[in-house]
């Protein structure tokens, strides 16, 4: 069983915030562990000298014109807004700083 | 309405000839357009295959097309030739003037300011857009049970799930609620529903047509794809909706391949076919999908193909590879739920008001079981310390798949495999069971790894219920699997009309109008 | 928070570089110049009504994809190579997940391994003219995020009951510079964070890949100090001052901060790791957030994005379009005008390099071109209280007053005239001595009149000159100017004196 703890569960729910109860922090833990378990084969044959393929189909170097596009009034970029006050966003006060 | 042949006849129709009749002016686009409707209307209550029905808006379109028609000239001419063929799309495309969910209760309410590409190229061409189709949410799931607005039922049993994520579209393609749809696949998402429904689907060459507008699950495989009832018809929506497009940086720059023309040619004769070992036999196979895979060989074989075997050893950690860059591109790409922007906001019932809180409350209500449980998975197989031990690892993983496929393709033109180990499972019966639903994909997720296309082909019935045959080409050779496909569906049977005569009628008389 | 920052007074700054030497770091962000975003067509533009400037892929809605603006690319290499870096062959974009609301998709497009550009250095000038060589860890593209402003009584996050959100900024492209630890410093530690800062704007406004202006936050600088005992070699704990805005504010933070760790530290405590605000108004620093172990911002290579490969060409060419760095050219041009030290130093400071250099290039000699732009042009400036080079003055403008002066035809005097009526619009200065008539009188009758009067008013001056004390000319040419309302030529005056005299120029 895959060392996966409850407590390792809250740190990953409050990375992702999202809140999670006692209940559901503990039938996740489970859940997560048995996953775990069955991904987790992969390290057998991922050996250090095979290359990691991030896109499947290889392109580089696809770039835009540096040209102005369309943009949306203040009114289209708010209009699904679950809150807003003097054309902007308005969220809940925020404790932690970046 | 009074020149229509009989409605429920002309919902039966293939897309290729109700637009043949639309062309000839047969039909009229808003007879056939309002058939469809009629049968949403009749079998929706029982299916559950639409989340939003566009009735309005779909017989506009209907009109337009039939009033180009009747003025004739060179409008008419340089109509598309599905124009007036309505359509049904997945809920995870956003649409303007529709509501778009994904399925989640987290995107209620929202309408798309702008539209996906594929729905641009839709509209453009002139077909009637019936209404968004139900799925897994966020696409997170083979069965459509994880659907916030409840679960699709497959239109063979009505007791049994119609795949997922894209059982929606499968399940009304499969209804003739619409004879076209779109999906996405990610591991399966066109395909293993095509497999549970009887339908064709492709999960077009990773790049083949653009993501632009498509919710994104998992970035690097979700692939927007067609839901038909025959090759044919998946063949011309393909070129419709395909092609490069500026506005995604992993569209593929090459003009969409003559596919049509592919699925209106049969001759396998010559033609190597590779059976791959990993995904042919072992525990999980149901006796009635080997028996149909089975019998589709010797009928490929007997028109001429050589059927030879190919080995693909790293398929047996695809899975895992797969249920690691999902839910980790996955976690990512749904952080921008949080009730600030747009969708639901939810205030924790107690304690301070502070953004943290809200967004935390609002995702916990927002997201169901099984997208919480990837956003999770997904967060911890990239989380400090874990990085290259998981994604780094399946990454890999996703490079001796490539390298299989490579080599399998040294020995054969196309692939095939069963598309599902089993026919469609009754309702409820893995939702408790994570691994045991995620086990469906196995032979699906190869190709989405890959980057390579994939079509499930219905290759009959297995106690009245379809299975499905899988051909896989590689990259950028989508061709060589219409072509495959449609040679199959040729050798049994022509157009899968055996099994379409099979399907229960789900309405009642009152369809009839 | 479960540590708390152990309080002591802050060292003096002598005191502190007895005990300890400092170790700086910098995060410098620059803003790009370019027209459309990042990774979205939306408009990079500054000062517009909130959330205007935004498509759907700034807004992060959902189903939208990036794609990389070229531009920033091209711009991003030309910075590489300024700053004396390699250009990775081969580079990806990474995803820098966390959640913020100004962050629209809760994640930042980034570079995380594989920055376009690494291992470079800077020579940055100092006061004295002496260099110190920064080294550069790299330069990476990034974007930049939305703007919160907190609504309450204090207007700073804390104690804010709600913030909101303009996400126009969302998107505009970013390089972010950031050097390795900089040891050796000393006591000019404050100096070299000034002049480094100052050389990184330098640099891209020179490579006309920003707008550089630092006070609307085109260039932001993050500073990181730690203190190491004299004598040792392991680096303390570091703080990092955010987005200091001021070349100035640069150098009093870093001096604060040296002096603050100086005290904590030599009175037994620990420094935290974490990050801190400059305080504009008593030029001292405030706590901000410390790192923590949710600092995981579980980055991978973005998938909706394709790598960047950079050919040796693709380098060339863009190498051939780089000016010449500022620093080299400084010393060209102070070498070519033969200013002295001090001398330069103040045209820079008065950022009148430019204009001094386009009126040399127009013929005006390098003495002549201080002597305009340094005096009478900075006089003017000083007035109306704006930046010399904002007064509106054309270099053309210095030459055709000092062609005129060389001519004769105006003196010193006047041509500081013609130059106030110049600004006030009166056309070029050719133009306004003829209008006004104030080309100096040279006319030998009009201006032997104008002499014999002088004479003939200050006889005890025509006495002293004819006793051989020619110096005293001086005080008959102020009563000729006067006849001839300053339009006489002091040597002409001077000429006829002495023939009148019958002495020997
Ligand atoms: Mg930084
Ligand atoms: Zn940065």
């Amino acid at each position: 069983m895959a060392d996966i703890s409850r407590a390792d569960v809250e740190h990953l729910a409050k990375l992702a915030h999202i809140s999670m109860s006692e209940a559901e922090l503990e039938k996740m833990t489970g859940e997560l562990g048995v996953i775990v378990d069955s991904v987790k084969t992969v390290q057998e044959a991922a050996g250090e000298d095979i290359p990691a393929t991030s896109h499947p189909v290889a392109l580089t170097n696809v770039f835009r014109e540096d040209v102005i596009g369309h943009t949306y009034t203040a009114e289209e970029s708010l209009a699904n807004a679950p809150d807003a006050e003097d054309g902007r966003f308005k969220v809940p006060a925020i404790l932690d700083e970046e | 309405m009074t020149t229509t042949p009989h409605s429920t006849d002309l919902i039966r129709l293939t897309a290729a000839e109700m637009a043949a009749k639309l062309r000839a002016g047969e039909i009229t686009s808003v007879d056939l357009t309002q058939a469809h409707l009629d049968r949403i209307e009749a079998v929706e209550p029982t299916l559950n295959a639409f989340l939003h029905v566009s009735a309005e808006e779909a017989l506009t379109t209907a009109a337009e097309v039939d009033k180009i028609r009747v003025a004739g000239g060179a409008e008419a001419e340089k109509l598309h030739p599905l124009a007036g063929v309505p359509i049904a799309i997945k809920d995870l495309i956003v649409t303007k003037g529709q509501p778009t969910t994904a399925a989640s209760k987290i995107l209620e309410g929202w309408m798309s300011p702008y539209d996906a590409t594929v729905v641009e190229k839709i509209r453009e061409a002139k077909l009637p857009i019936l209404g968004k189709t139900n799925l897994d949410e966020f696409a997170m799931g083979s069965s459509t049970e994880h659907s916030a607005f409840g679960p699709t039922r497959n239109p063979w049993d009505i007791e049994r799930i119609p795949g997922g994520s894209g059982g929606g579209s499968a399940a009304a393609v499969a209804a003739f609620e619409a004879p076209l749809a779109l999906g996405t696949d990610t591991g399966g998402s066109i395909r293993e529903p095509g497999a549970f429904t009887g339908t064709v689907g492709t999960k077009p060459t990773y790049g083949g047509v653009s993501r632009y507008g498509a919710i994104a699950m998992a970035s690097s495989l979700d692939q927007i794809g067609p839901v038909t009832r025959t090759v044919e018809d998946a063949a011309l929506l393909h070129e419709l909706i395909g092609g490069h497009d500026p506005k995604d940086s992993t569209s593929l720059p090459e003009p969409v391949p003559a596919l049509v023309d592919a699925a209106r040619t049969h001759d396998v004769a010559g033609k190597k076919i590779g059976v791959i070992k990993q995904l042919a036999t072992g525990e999980g196979y149901q006796q009635g999908v080997l028996d149909a895979f089975n019998s589709s060989l010797d009928a490929l074989r007997e028109a001429g193909a050589e059927i030879v075997e190919v080995d693909c050893p790293s398929f047996d950690y695809a899975l895992g590879a797969y249920y690691l860059i999902m839910p980790s591109e996955a976690s990512s790409n749904l952080a921008r739920y949080d009730g600030v922007r747009y969708g639901t906001r939810v205030l924790p019932e107690e304690g301070p008001l502070t953004i943290e809180r809200v967004m935390g409350a609002t995702r916990a209500a927002g997201f169901g079981e099984e997208v919480k449980r990837r956003i999770i998975l997904g967060t911890y197989a990239l989380s400090a310390g874990y990085y290259d031990a998981y994604y780094g690892s399946a990454q890999k993983i996703r490079t001796l798949i490539q390298r299989d496929f490579d080599a399998a393709f040294e020995q054969a033109d196309v692939l095939i495999s069963p598309t599902a180990p089993t026919v469609a499972f009754k309702m409820g019966e893995k939702t408790d069971d994570p691994m045991a639903m995620y086990l469906n994909d196995i032979a699906t997720i190869p190709a989405n790894l890959a980057g390579i296309p994939g079509i499930n082909v219905p290759a009959g019935l297995s106690d009245g219920l379809p299975v499905g045959i899988q051909f896989l080409a590689p990259a950028k050779e989508d061709a060589r699997v219409y072509h495959a496909a449609a040679a199959l569906e040729e050798l049994l049977g022509g157009k899968g009309e055996v099994i379409w005569q099979q399907i229960p009628d789900l309405a009642s008389s009152s369809v009839d109008v | 928070m479960t540590e708390t920052q152990t309080e002591a007074q802050p060292l003096s700054f002598e005191e502190a570089l007895e005990k300890y030497d400092p170790v700086l770091g910098f995060e410098v962000h620059v803003e790009l110049n370019t027209k459309s975003k990042m990774f979205s067509s939306a408009p990079n533009a500054f000062g517009d009504e909130p959330n205007t400037n935004v498509n759907e892929v700034d807004l992060g809605l959902p189903g939208t994809l990036p794609v990389v603006n070229g531009k920033a690319v091209e711009s991003a290499i030309k910075l590489g190579l300024a700053l004396n870096c390699s250009i990775a062959e081969y580079c990806r974009f990474a995803r820098k997940q966390y959640f913020y609301p100004d962050l629209p998709k809760n994640w930042q497009t980034s570079q995380y391994d594989e920055p376009i550009a690494y291992d470079g250095y800077l020579d940055v000038e100092l006061d004295d003219g002496e260099t110190f060589r920064v080294e550069i860890e790299r330069a990476h593209m990034e974007e930049d995020a939305g703007k919160l402003t907190h609504a309450g009584t204090s207007g700073r996050i804390q104690g804010a009951d709600y913030s909101l959100v303009d996400y126009n900024r969302t998107g505009v492209p970013l390089i972010e510079i950031v050097t390795k630890p900089i040891t050796g410093a000393g006591e000019r530690a404050p100096e070299i964070a000034r002049a480094y800062v100052t050389a990184i704007r330098d640099i891209v406004k020179g490579l006309d890949i920003s707008d550089a202006r630092m006070e609307r936050g085109n260039v932001r600088c993050d500073a990181n100090v730690s203190l190491m005992p004299k004598g040792t070699t392991d680096f303390g704990t570091r703080s990092e001052t955010k987005n200091v805005n001021s070349t100035r504010a640069v150098e009093q933070a870093v001096h604060f901060e040296i002096r603050r760790h100086a005290g904590i530290l030599s009175t037994g405590g620990s420094i935290i790791q974490e990050t801190r605000h400059w305080l504009e108004t008593s030029r001292t620093t405030s706590s901000g957030r410390p790192k923590s172990d949710a600092d995981d911002y579980r980055y991978f290579p973005e998938p909706d994005l394709v790598p960047i490969t950079v050919t040796q060409e693709w380098i060339e060419r863009l190498r051939a379009e780089l000016p010449e760095p500022p620093a080299v050219r400084r010393r060209r041009l102070r070498e070519a005008w033969g200013y002295s030290d001090a001398e330069f130093r103040d045209v820079v400071a008065a950022g009148l390099m430019d204009q001094i250099e386009e009126t040399v290039e127009q013929g005006a000699s390098p003495a002549v071109a201080r002597k305009w732009w340094m005096g009478e042009i900075s006089r003017l400036a000083n007035a109306r209280d704006i930046e010399p080079a904002a007064l509106g003055v054309e270099p053309e403008t210095i030459v055709a007053l000092n062609v005129l002066i060389d001519e004769g035809k105006i003196n010193d005097k006047i041509a500081r005239q013609v130059l106030e009526h110049h600004l006030e619009g009166e056309g070029s200065p050719a133009e306004i001595v003829q209008a006004r008539g104030l080309e100096v009188v040279s006319d030998d009758g009009a201006l032997t009149a104008a002499v014999e009067k002088a004479m003939a008013e200050n006889p005890d001056v025509v006495e002293k000159v004819a006793g051989g004390k020619l110096k005293a000319i001086g005080a008959l040419i102020g009563p000729v100017m006067k006849e001839t309302r300053g339009q006489a030529d002091a040597g002409k005056v001077r000429e006829i004196v002495l023939a009148k005299l019958g002495i020997e120029g």
